[in-house]
């Protein structure tokens, strides 16, 4: 059997993608939410509703189960991100917490439009800061400054994530996010509508490249990232498929053929996330805390190993018989294609 | 204010915020499963108005304490990093285990509130009990891991290291059984007359007389048949904690002195430094007879535990005292309530309609109270016997921000769920 310390950082590395690709594109839905302009923004806001109602509750928890499956398996690690991230994940937390319960308000509100429009604009301002603050504690991670002489307060809780590297790793969390939805809602809307978010997706789709070019230059400031990004033997490929995937998700977007773009897009996302897991590897805090030297004795990790095998068998039927019943509503599906 | 009070606090804040959303996340969704049923099978339409609005009612509750439990698994960490350190292998496995339960509870509430008119109504009514038996997995998962805390067990610990970790045996603690059983019961319980008391209140000034009635009868089964059995659980868990943390059971009942045929105190304020607990009305033998079944057995009072190992006396005894009060009360309220039952008079009996509208909130603060009876009777320990709260707590400081931040948040969120549940639950719309 593998060593399951590694197996369950794969666990956590596809629960994290798929956080990233169905939580993310929640978060994205408040950006839109928040962008939304022109004479149709009431229809595109309520786009966005409809297609995060059933769902965003679902998707929010996966980042709980990496929580928890980090706290069982690897205690130090999180004991070492709840030290020194403090501020930012308290900060997601607060971002968390107003999100949902925005939504919510909204969405069980008496519906005039001053307590819709107050408590739409929560949603849409916390779904936009936040995961730019999911993004910042990435970079940290990754970025590993993390001073273990240190004693002030700044070098202690304010310098491992207020680093350009962070910063422009939480900016390339929202425009990837927002990326995503846009591509997801060219399925969920009328005609005009997914035209709009069609336009929006090409739109968030470039930006990605360019904040992933502004990434990858910052990283500089960590060399080890760039340098496990670029030489190692699987970095090319990886590189080239991913770069594939965000080609064809402009041209499927470009050809209206949604469905296609979807999964490309999702495909790319993921690429990312892993691309980022393989440069981090076998670190789960760059420079400071492994897989091996975090994690906890094998009994506990091969019984929770059981444990997600167990909870992924009766999760995922559930799971995609959730999304089949509130898969995309055929609304508009691309009809000039040839 | 220092690090320790404050992440003490804000721990606090937490998690009385977040257990009044729990609580009802686990137990709405039975009382809507049960309208749901009724109306399945006799086709009134009372029913399914009553759904949807149970329906409404557990998709505020839910989203709201989704969220704040997310920040409550975070801040196990955030405010207690040695503790989780330490404690994360031995009792992880109840948390993992409760992310899957709350996983199920959220797909099939989304199938529940958004598939109305996408799946037949058998599907949407299995959908509706899924979402209320995760529901309570996720409490007998979550409580599991807080017994773990008051009665360690499933590791040794070797020259300070943690050793021979057996998580299943952590999870069967001497106290997860007694804890888990008083807990789901208070839950039924507390929303059950919760929503009773409300409905009699409506029942009274005369408002649509079939929906209140139905309402009132599905929220009595619900909330009655616990309160009254909550009393022998009570018992149950009081032995455990009289076998298990005897300096918890001592401040419950505010005995200093160590002695056979120890009295049980009905009120009465200890003062710990004559280390009395006068204004109590004592019944002889009583604490020894429940403590251990027997009125002449001993039991160990604070005088023999070291100082620095008291919990904070006063109010372990006070919130004691208020929860068994509030629970014998609501017991009493039941037998009322099933007497009156047995003769249809559960309707016309405009006393017991009056005390259900002043029982209305007293099983959350008897929950409340409960709490603090397991956490503050819990202290100095974060794991009883084994680490202090004091050795847990971040050394990140200024935590005072964060606990005014936090509780803003929630005081803000508590008022306008209120608003909305008595705008678009409770009230009639023509």
């Amino acid at each position: 059997m593998p060593d399951p310390a590694f197996l369950l950082a794969v666990v956590m590395v596809l629960a994290l993608t798929a956080y990233a690709l169905l939580g993310g594109a929640d978060y994205g839905g408040g950006v839109w939410d928040l962008l939304a302009t022109g004479r149709s923004a009431p229809e595109q806001r309520a786009t966005i509703s409809r297609a995060i109602a059933p769902v965003w509750e679902a998707n929010h928890v996966w980042l709980i189960l990496v929580v928890t499956i980090l706290f069982t398996a690897f205690p130090r690690a999180f004991g070492w991100l709840s030290v020194h991230l403090h501020i930012p994940l308290m900060l997601t937390l607060l971002g968390i917490v107003l999100r949902g319960s925005a939504f919510v308000f909204r969405a069980y509100g008496p519906g005039d439009e001053r307590f819709s429009g107050r408590w739409g604009l929560v949603f849409a301002g916390a779904s936009t800061i936040t995961p730019v603050l999911l993004g910042i504690i990435v970079g940290a991670i990754t970025e590993g400054r993390f001073d273990p002489e240190a004693s002030s307060f700044r070098s202690m809780y304010l310098a491992p994530w207020l680093t350009p590297f962070a910063i422009s790793v939480g900016f390339f969390a929202l425009v990837l996010f927002a990326y995503l939805a846009a591509v997801y809602l060219t399925l969920e809307a009328t005609r005009d509508i997914s035209d709009l978010f069609r336009a929006r997706a090409l739109t968030a789709g470039a930006l990605a490249g360019v904040m992933a070019l502004i990434v990858f230059l910052l990283a500089g400031e960590a060399p080890h990232v760039r340098a496990s990004l670029t030489r190692s033997a699987w970095a090319v490929p990886l590189h080239v498929a991913t770069g594939a995937a965000a080609f064809a998700t402009a041209m499927m977007l470009w050809m209206r053929r949604f469905r296609a773009a979807r999964v490309a897009a999702a495909a790319q996302v993921a690429l990312i996330v892993w691309g980022w897991a393989l440069a981090q590897y076998p670190y789960l805090i760059w420079g400071h805390v492994t897989i091996q030297s975090s994690s906890a004795p094998r009994q506990v990790l091969v019984l929770l190993l059981q444990v997600v095998a167990i909870g992924a068998v009766i999760l995922l039927p559930a799971l995609s018989y959730l999304f089949s019943l509130f898969g995309p509503r055929h609304v508009h599906t691309g009809t000039n294609h040839k | 204010m220092d690090s320790l009070l404050a992440a003490r606090w804000q721990m606090g804040v937490s998690l009385a915020f977040h257990i009044i959303f729990a609580v009802i996340g686990m137990a709405m969704p039975v009382m809507m499963v049960v309208a749901e049923a009724l109306w399945l099978r006799t086709g009134n339409a009372t029913y399914i108005d009553l759904t949807r609005r149970w329906a409404k009612g557990t998709a505020i509750f839910f989203a709201v304490g989704a969220v704040s439990g997310t920040v409550l698994s975070f801040e196990l960490g955030l405010l207690w990093p040695r503790f989780m350190e330490y404690a994360g292998p031995i009792i992880g496995m109840p948390f993992s285990l409760e992310g899957f339960a709350f996983f199920l509870e959220a797909i099939f509430l989304g199938i529940y509130l958004y598939g109305w008119d996408r799946v037949g109504g058998r599907v949407h009514l299995s959908a509706g009990i899924l979402v209320a038996a995760s529901g309570a997995f996720s409490g007998v998962f979550v409580v599991t891991a807080n017994a773990w805390m008051n009665t360690p067990a499933g590791f040794r610990t070797v020259d300070g290291q943690v050793v021979d970790v057996n998580p299943v045996a952590a999870m069967l603690n001497p106290a997860a059984g007694a804890q888990v059983l008083h807990m789901l019961m208070a839950a039924y319980m507390a929303v059950g007359l919760a929503v009773a008391g409300i409905h009699a209140r409506l029942l009274l000034i005369g408002r649509e007389q079939a929906l209140h009635r139905s309402a009132l009868t599905v929220a009595l089964w619900i909330g009655l048949i616990p309160a009254l059995l909550q009393p022998v659980s009570g018992d149950f868990a009081g032995r455990v904690v009289a076998r298990t943390q005897p300096a918890k059971l001592a401040a419950m009942e505010g005995q200093f002195e160590t002695r056979a045929r120890a009295p049980l105190r009905l009120g009465g304020v200890p003062d710990v430094d004559t280390r009395r607990t006068p204004y109590a009305i004592e019944i002889p033998g009583g604490l020894s007879m429940l403590a251990h079944g027997d009125a002449d057995r001993t039991v160990t009072g604070l005088n023999d535990v070291p100082r620095e190992n008291w919990p904070p006396v006063v109010f372990v005894h006070l919130a004691f005292q208020l929860m068994a009060a509030i629970g014998v009360f609501l017991a009493a309220v039941a037998v009322w309530g099933a007497w009156l039952a047995w003769r249809h008079r559960v309707f016309n009996s405009r006393p017991f309609l009056g005390i259900l509208v002043l029982s209305t909130p007293l099983g959350f603060v008897a929950i409340e109270a409960g709490w603090m009876v397991t956490e503050l009777g819990r202290q100095p320990w974060i794991v009883q016997g084994v680490m202090r709260t004091s050795e847990a707590v971040t050394p990140m400081p200024g935590l005072v921000v964060s606990l005014v931040a936090v509780t803003t948040v929630y005081v803000a969120l508590a008022v306008i769920v209120a608003a909305l549940i008595r705008r678009q639950v409770i009230e009639i719309h023509p």
